[in-house]
């Protein structure tokens, strides 16, 4: 149990995927100039990842021990029709997580935090409860991320500053002060 | 090759790709690993040279299969082509450079991620013959690698006071360490693109001053 907590505190605060091993920059830089989308982002890839943990640990455990070579294109290609498949699921089920969800979940697909916690997973050695909570905790690393993102990224809208600043640039450097802040967290297992 | 490299238009193909598309610096491409494996430049250019192997390979069977490829599911079989070239790459440097494999650890195979790699057979093998998809893939995967080294030989001199793990300052140097931390990456990497916005712009201003002088004369 304790392990678990462990793996769940690390991939959320410490290894933060986006702040520490920077994945899935493209929609932490690129979809968070709000609020609530961010938020709702962050839930949709926390969903995608969970989907991904339960495909790789699938795949790993029964399928790919006789032919490890083929891992990377047999996670890409499951992963992203289990995730169409799901998503064809729940505009079916449920029009209104489909709402909320829907439009983010082809884009996330292509993300590489997904493709990442396969393989961090894979490398790591993590069966199936483990790798379930590396998925939650790195999915709620990514949605705190993007929701400190884009609180920083309104407010800033309404600064005064200089026209050659604004845009990626800036987004970058905010990144980088937000990433020295969760380095402050490297110290809270030094025990362990 | 189907064309001729003197052919001015494919030299153009190639150079658009070093300044003024450049994958980084003007399409914010490619971010993940960009940032992640720039912590030494010996590493930037062993992640750059992975991708171009990657991005030439993938470009030149895109744009040789593309009148076969159904145009429904091609960006699944595009992806299903530039994981076999980068497991190719991984296992290739596995046998021959260790080392380097397990300092880029995770990152090659994320290489597959790499939105700019889709992104040119998308925009560009697809619809281009080989040559001149080939000659597309050279000059972005040299531009990507420009800047991936400008990143990382910046974050290994100032962190480690270091190029290529020759020392540079001395023992008086007291290196900045959190340059070769993830935040350096992040905040070196928004200077590079400040300092390019206030070139573009300069650049941009001087042609407009030259057009109004030249319009003064009449």
């Amino acid at each position: 149990m304790d392990n678990l907590i462990w793996i769940f505190v690390s991939a959320m605060l410490v290894n933060n995927f986006v702040l520490a091993y920077f994945l899935g920059l493209c929609p932490f830089l690129g979809v968070s100039g709000r609020l609530e989308t961010s938020f709702r982002l962050g839930l949709a890839t926390t969903f995608v990842l969970l989907i991904t943990a339960l495909c790789s640990w699938f795949l790993n455990a029964y399928v790919l021990t006789h032919a490890p070579y083929l891992r990377l294109i047999s996670f890409i290609v499951v992963i992203a029709s289990t995730v169409q498949f799901i998503e064809m699921a729940i505009k079916k089920l449920s029009p209104a997580l489909f709402k909320a969800l829907g439009i983010f979940l082809p884009l996330i697909t292509t993300n590489c935090a997904i493709l990442g916690l396969a393989i961090f997973a894979t490398n790591r050695g993590y069966g199936f409860a483990e790798g379930m909570v590396f998925a939650l905790g790195a999915g709620a690393g990514f949605t705190l991320a993007m929701v400190l993102m884009a609180g920083l990224r309104e407010e800033t809208e309404i600064i005064d500053m200089p026209v050659l600043v604004r845009g990626t640039a800036m987004n970058l450097i905010i990144a980088g002060i937000l990433s020295m802040a969760f380095m402050g967290f490297a110290g809270l297992f030094s025990s362990t | 090759m189907a064309i001729n490299i003197k052919d001015p238009s494919a030299v153009q193909e190639m150079m658009k790709g070093l300044w003024r598309d450049n994958p980084v610096f003007v399409q914010v491409l490619g971010m993940c690993p960009m940032l992640a494996v720039t912590n030494s430049a010996i590493n930037a250019l062993a992640m750059g040279l992975a991708t171009l192997f990657v991005l030439v390979g993938s470009s030149a069977l895109v744009s040789a299969f593309k009148n076969l490829i159904p145009k429904q599911v091609r960006i699944s079989l595009y992806i299903v082509i530039i994981a076999t070239f980068v497991t190719v790459i991984d296992y290739a440097l596995l046998a021959v450079f260790p080392a380097i494999h397990k300092e880029l650890g995770a990152f090659i195979p994320l290489i597959v991620a790499n939105c700019m790699i889709l992104g040119r057979q998308e925009a560009f093998a697809a619809k281009h013959t080989v040559g001149f998809a080939v000659m597309d893939a050279i000059g972005m995967s040299a531009g990507f690698l420009i800047a991936l080294f400008a990143l990382g030989s910046v974050r290994e001199i100032l962190g480690n006071g270091s190029l290529f793990g020759i020392d540079l300052f001395g023992a008086g140097f007291e290196p900045w360490v959190i340059m070769i931390l993830p935040p350096g990456g992040f905040i070196t990497l928004g200077l590079i693109l400040l300092f390019f916005n206030w070139v573009t712009e300069r650049k941009a201003r001087f042609l407009q001053q030259v057009v109004a002088a030249e319009q003064a004369r009449g």
